[in-house]
């Protein structure tokens, strides 16, 4: 008898990644298109796959879905346990959405080691997937974990100066410093509670001080991720070094496992001391959203402006998920997502402009708008997305992550809405720098506009931006659900 | 129908912009124009339906936003303060459009121009037909990218590069206010719809809640943070800078965007949401000082001006100050009724500089031109229509609205309503009235009628417009005439049932039949004083009167004047340039680069070295060195022991000492 557990949607998408790497495994390095081909199909399949998940999801259930359970030390109460819920579909529909275009920008911008590229792509979406579907601690941590190897090696082999090396070092050290504790924490939990399994997890509850120990080293591996201030000077240097598909993938999904973690672990099993350290994330946010975006108004670095003015977002992310109330928590992930989409089509942006003109000062562009018009508009869509102009995705998440932290604290939302003023000003700025003005061709003197390959690559983003700027209940209604039962955790 | 209104725009812009290539010059001014003008037309029968038959009409298109009880839907609202706008906006985007097909021909980029401006118009129109503050927030949004846009049309000068970024990041600093606002109307109504808050209003009207420690009025907040909005989108005292700088764009632009309908958006807003900033008086004080200053102050500023469309521009920042106030003293209508007149005759005065301008080969100072009255007849005599009905000459459009707000601020001076705030507003509206009277005769003494300072080329070459560049300028100018003849009564008439329930004006709030009765020697005064204003114009310049400028005194307030009162080198060197040696010196290289850094990564890397030296350096090799540390180690453990049993907590304080020491 076939054991049809193997159908599962969640396991096809999470293992497709597998055999797509297998392949590419066996296939010489020296055909490279081939490999291309192979990694770009394996990734398309698993986004189908993934569009299966979506389709085929139950938005009236807050339990989990599509899950299943192997064995692994059944004698150490160990399992390996799958299952999504409206929280982390749409994250795992993000990644294998960046990893098609990560492969496909990469598609004549990588000039060696293209099979072993591909290859470390392929693993970090296995990886992916695994972390924002897995729902053992255990497990989660060392997927977490995981993901450091594959993007390690992404920046400091495929990065584009010598300086690589010293930004994927700072970015290993502080994620691996962080997830140290995480680790401590984790063991502390399994010796007191038996089982590192999530759903038992969220029946047991800590004494209010253990809470408080074990939420702190949570938070120092998330906040390394999200990345908070004061944690957060690894994300620009790495992303200024990462090659173009490496700061998609880093801005676009690395960065929401934090988000994800607080999510899913920290609020859940620490609900006490959420509420008891909820000022001091405020606190840091406040200072991330007004730091981070005056540090933006001052670079000079294309991908650093990003970077920051990500920093900047990011504070905005932690407000809604520490606001704890429905519009905050689900603003918080909408603006996850979007920011997923937004910054990845930002960093592709400047990757078009980095492949043709190979710098990244801001200095040396001007004027682009009439040499690349179409370029000019994707770019100027993007920007408007990324200082939230109603109608683009980042708008309704931040709207509801101001509506969520406004039932709480209203100085606090003061505060956070002059990041509007200055994310404006920032990318307002950046914009008219680059696409605006005359036409400096003392620096430059050959233009080429978008490819082909290029278009199709920003379209897709347009289109999903502006669907979830429009009409967002379709992301939003998945939600619902497991979002009210998240916070019922809490009360 | 009414979905049609929006749409056609909509469909114009994304032929024009994205098939302009294909569709050349021709076919895109063609089709936008066309999509415009059935909008028009559309909207005209709307404003029949729903203004004059009174049928109100509300469309649900679909949910938008739905989380927990915030319950956001695209839907749209037609009642008369919605096609008063209708009318306005589509009427002077037509026409603006018919002007800048020829305006614009021998630029290579005129489908991208007309796109902008469709995208203009479709997203005015959004915000005028939202039922809801966050729909409106798209409008509101949508206008000020079609203003950056349009700013920066010719994008490769620097000056218009910064005007477009300066208008679009002021603007939002007003939009960071509305958005506060949004956030405090669902907190307190728990919704964000029309109707819902003003419905309610009335039972919350003394609902207070905590701001940052403060015990605040929660309509007064909203009002407040709603005002504040207001003052970026409507350029009032304050964050009026980028108005004047705006005038970098094209010409029909300035008439459209920064002249008729986007900056008429803020009092849009306040004149929308009339139920609930009535219940505030607080507000309404606000409104009063800032509309009333700004309305001198920005006269003021246009007396000294030089450039001939900066002169507008501040006589549009003047003309929203009487707006504003006149919503201070709950004159909604009246107000609403300035709007949609002063739509007409400033966007006459736009386009009929812009003709001059044409004709004098882009030349925009005034005091290089003159003349050209015997050039460009015309087009003198429209803007001689447009200026004298800017000043409130009787009969004329602008007569009906201005004089009847500055009528209606007298009477909280004369009667027994004495208030303070409305006396304010009108010693300055009617002082703004003069400087009103004096600068519009000013621009037209300097550009038409004067000896002429420009070259022999140009001036030769001056000549008309052609008939499409006129024919909405004599439309305008009709409409300058008898636009408000033909609707006063409608719009402002006493007891005129048009508003339905779309403006609120509590009882005791209304002046109207106290305006009725006014003393008719006061009733003059701004005709007096706008008379005066132009005599003293024609004194100036016609006896060429040097003595003045020798004056120390005036040249001085000349000077100040002229530099705009230093608004902005205020603003630069106090706000702009801190914020951003801020960032570079502190948040970046003191904290990112320097602070942590040195604790994080860095400091790590430097510290570790150099313990494992110091730890190296103990394994020196020499026997008497290993010898103390034995016998080092053999004290301190027999301490331990002893200290044990004595205390308890040594071995905390020999933990320490170690630590100590090896740091």
């Amino acid at each position: 008898m076939l054991n049809l557990e193997f159908l599962n949607p969640l396991i096809l998408t999470s293992l497709t990644p597998l055999v797509g790497l297998l392949i590419l495994f066996v296939i010489p390095a020296t055909k490279e298109s081939f490999c291309r081909l192979v990694a770009l199909n394996t990734a398309c399949i698993t986004f189908l796959f993934s569009l299966i998940l979506w389709i085929q999801f139950d938005s009236h259930t807050s339990l989990f879905q599509f899950s299943a359970t192997f064995d692994w030390f059944p004698s150490a109460n160990l399992y390996y346990t799958l299952g999504i819920d409206g929280i982390s579909m749409f994250f795992i529909l993000l990644t294998t959405l960046l990893t098609i275009i990560c492969i496909l920008v990469s598609w004549s911008s990588v000039k060696f080691l293209i099979k072993e590229y591909l290859i470390c792509f392929l693993l970090l979406e296995f990886f992916l997937i695994q972390v924002f579907s897995v729902l053992d601690l255990l497990w989660f941590y060392i997927f977490f974990e995981s993901v450091l190897i594959p993007m390690f090696l992404i920046v400091g082999i495929w990065g584009s100066r010598e300086r690589k090396i010293r930004a994927a070092y700072q970015f290993f050290l502080y994620t691996l410093v962080g997830s140290l504790l995480m680790l401590i924490a984790l063991l502390t939990i399994y010796f007191q509670v038996g089982s590192t399994d999530l759903q038992i997890l969220w029946h047991y509850n800590f004494t209010e001080i253990k809470q408080i120990i074990f939420w702190l080293a949570f938070f120092s591996s998330f906040a390394v991720k999200i990345p908070m201030i004061p944690f957060h000077i690894w994300l620009p240097e790495a992303h200024a070094e990462a090659p173009t598909a490496g700061s998609v993938i880093l801005a676009g999904i690395l960065l929401k496992m934090g988000g994800y973690g607080f999510l899913r672990f920290s609020i859940p099993l620490f609900p006490e001391a959420c509420i008891y350290f909820t000022p001091l994330i405020f606190t840091l946010s406040i200072i991330a959203i007004l730091y981070a975006s005056l540090t933006t108004l001052r670079q000079v670095d294309l991908k650093k402006i990003i970077a920051y003015s990500s920093v900047s977002h990011m504070g905005f992310v932690t407000i809604g998920i520490f606001s704890l109330n429905l519009h905050g928590i689900e603003g918080s992930i909408l603006l996850m997502l979007s920011h997923g989409l937004v910054s990845s089509a930002l960093f592709l942006c400047i990757g078009i402009l980095y492949d043709r003109h190979k710098t990244r000062i801001l200095k040396y562009y001007s004027g682009l708008m009439q040499v690349m018009p179409l370029f000019g508009i994707f770019f100027l869509f993007f920007t408007f997305a990324n200082l939230g102009f109603p109608g683009t995705s980042s708008f309704i998440g931040e709207l509801l992550v101001l509506i969520g932290a406004f039932q709480l604290n209203r100085i606090l939302t003061f505060f956070a809405s002059i990041g509007m003023i200055l994310g404006a000003a920032y990318s307002i700025w950046l914009f008219n720098r680059i696409s605006f003005g005359t036409l400096k061709t003392q620096y430059f003197s050959f233009f080429q506009d978008i490819s082909r390959r290029e278009f199709w690559i920003l379209l897709p983003l347009t289109l999903l931006i502006l669907w979830m700027g429009i009409y967002p209940i379709s992301f939003l209604s998945e939600m619902h659900f497991s979002v009210l039962s998240l916070i019922e955790q809490l009360f | 129908m009414y979905l049609l209104i929006l749409l056609l725009p909509l469909l114009g812009a994304l032929f024009a912009g994205f098939f302009g290539r294909f569709l050349g010059h021709k076919g895109a001014g063609i089709i936008s124009l066309l999509c415009v003008i059935l909008s028009m037309l559309l909207s005209l029968l709307a404003f029949y339906e729903v203004g004059l038959m009174g049928l109100n009409c509300y469309l649900r298109i679909s949910p938008w936003i739905e989380v927990g009880v915030l319950k956001i839907s695209w839907s749209l609202l037609f009642d008369s303060l919605t096609v008063t706008m209708l009318v306005v906006i589509t009427v002077i985007s037509s026409l603006v459009h018919l002007y800048s097909i020829r305006y614009m021909q021998y630029d290579p980029h005129l489908p991208r121009f007309m796109a902008f401006l469709e995208i203009f118009t479709f997203f005015m129109l959004i915000l005028v037909t939202a039922d809801n503050l966050v729909q409106m927030f798209v409008g509101w949004e949508g206008v000020g990218l079609a203003s950056y846009l349009l700013i920066n049309f010719w994008f490769t000068r620097l000056a218009a590069n910064q005007s477009a970024i300066k208008a679009l990041v002021v603007n939002r600093i007003g939009d960071f206010g509305l958005s506060l606002g949004i956030l405090t109307t669902f907190y307190i109504f728990q919704s964000v719809d029309y109707y819902t808050i003003f419905s309610l209003t009335p039972l919350v009207s003394d609902y207070s809640l905590n701001f940052g420690g403060y015990t605040v009025s929660g309509i007064t907040l909203i009002g407040v943070f709603l005002f504040i909005g207001a003052i970026g989108k409507s350029a009032q005292l304050g964050l009026h800078t980028w108005l004047p700088d705006a005038m970098e764009g094209p010409t029909p632009v300035s008439a459209l965007i920064h002249a008729a309908t986007m900056v008429t958006a803020g009092v849009f807003l306040l004149i929308r949401f009339s139920p609930l900033l009535e219940f505030s008086s607080i507000v309404l004080n606000i409104l009063i000082i800032f509309g009333s200053l700004t309305a001198f102050f920005a006269a003021m500023s246009g007396v000294f001006q030089n450039d001939l469309k900066r002169v507008i521009a501040y006589s549009t920042c003047s003309q929203l100050g009487y707006m504003i106030f006149s919503c201070g003293i709950s004159c909604y209508n009246v107000s609403m009724f300035h709007l949609a007149n002063h739509a007409f005759f400033k966007a006459l005065l736009f386009l009929s500089a812009g003709s001059v301008i044409h004709a004098l080969a882009n030349e925009q100072d005034m005091r290089r031109m003159g003349s050209t009255i015997k050039f460009l007849p015309v087009t003198y005599s429209l803007m001689l229509i447009g200026s004298f009905a800017l000043a409130g000459f009787p009969f004329l459009t602008g007569f009906y609205s201005k004089d009847f707000i500055l009528e209606l601020t007298q009477i909280t001076l004369n009667n027994n309503l004495y208030n303070i705030q409305g006396s304010f507003a009108c010693w300055l509206g009617n002082l703004s009235v003069f400087f009103t009277a004096f600068y519009s005769f000013r621009l037209i003494y300097l550009t038409f009628i004067n000896s002429t300072n420009a070259t022999k080329n140009i001036i030769l070459k001056s000549h008309e417009p052609s008939l499409y560049m006129l024919l909405p300028l004599i439309l305008l100018g009709l409409g300058s005439i008898f636009v408000g003849y033909l609707t006063k009564d409608l719009f402002i008439g006493l007891g005129t049932d048009f508003w339905n329930s779309a403006i609120l004006i509590l009882p005791n709030h209304s002046y109207f039949i106290e305006a009725e009765w006014l003393n008719i020697t006061i009733k003059w005064l701004p005709f007096v004083l706008s008379s005066l204003g132009i005599v003293l114009a024609t004194f100036t310049n016609v006896r060429q009167t040097y003595i003045y400028l020798y004056n120390k005194i005036y040249r001085f307030g000349c000077f100040l004047i002229n530099k705009k009162w230093y608004w902005d080198i205020l603003y630069n060197r106090f706000f702009v340039y801190p914020i951003l040696n801020f960032g570079y010196l502190v948040s970046f290289k003191n904290l990112d680069r320097g602070f942590i850094e040195l604790l994080g990564p860095y400091g790590l890397t430097k510290l570790i070295p150099t313990w494992a030296y110091i730890f190296s350096k103990l394994q020196s090799g020499q026997l008497s060195h290993y010898l103390f540390f034995f016998v080092l180690g053999v004290c301190l453990f027999i301490v331990i022991i002893i200290g044990n049993i004595l205390f308890y907590n040594l071995q905390l304080i020999f933990f320490y000492f170690v630590l100590i020491f090896f740091i």
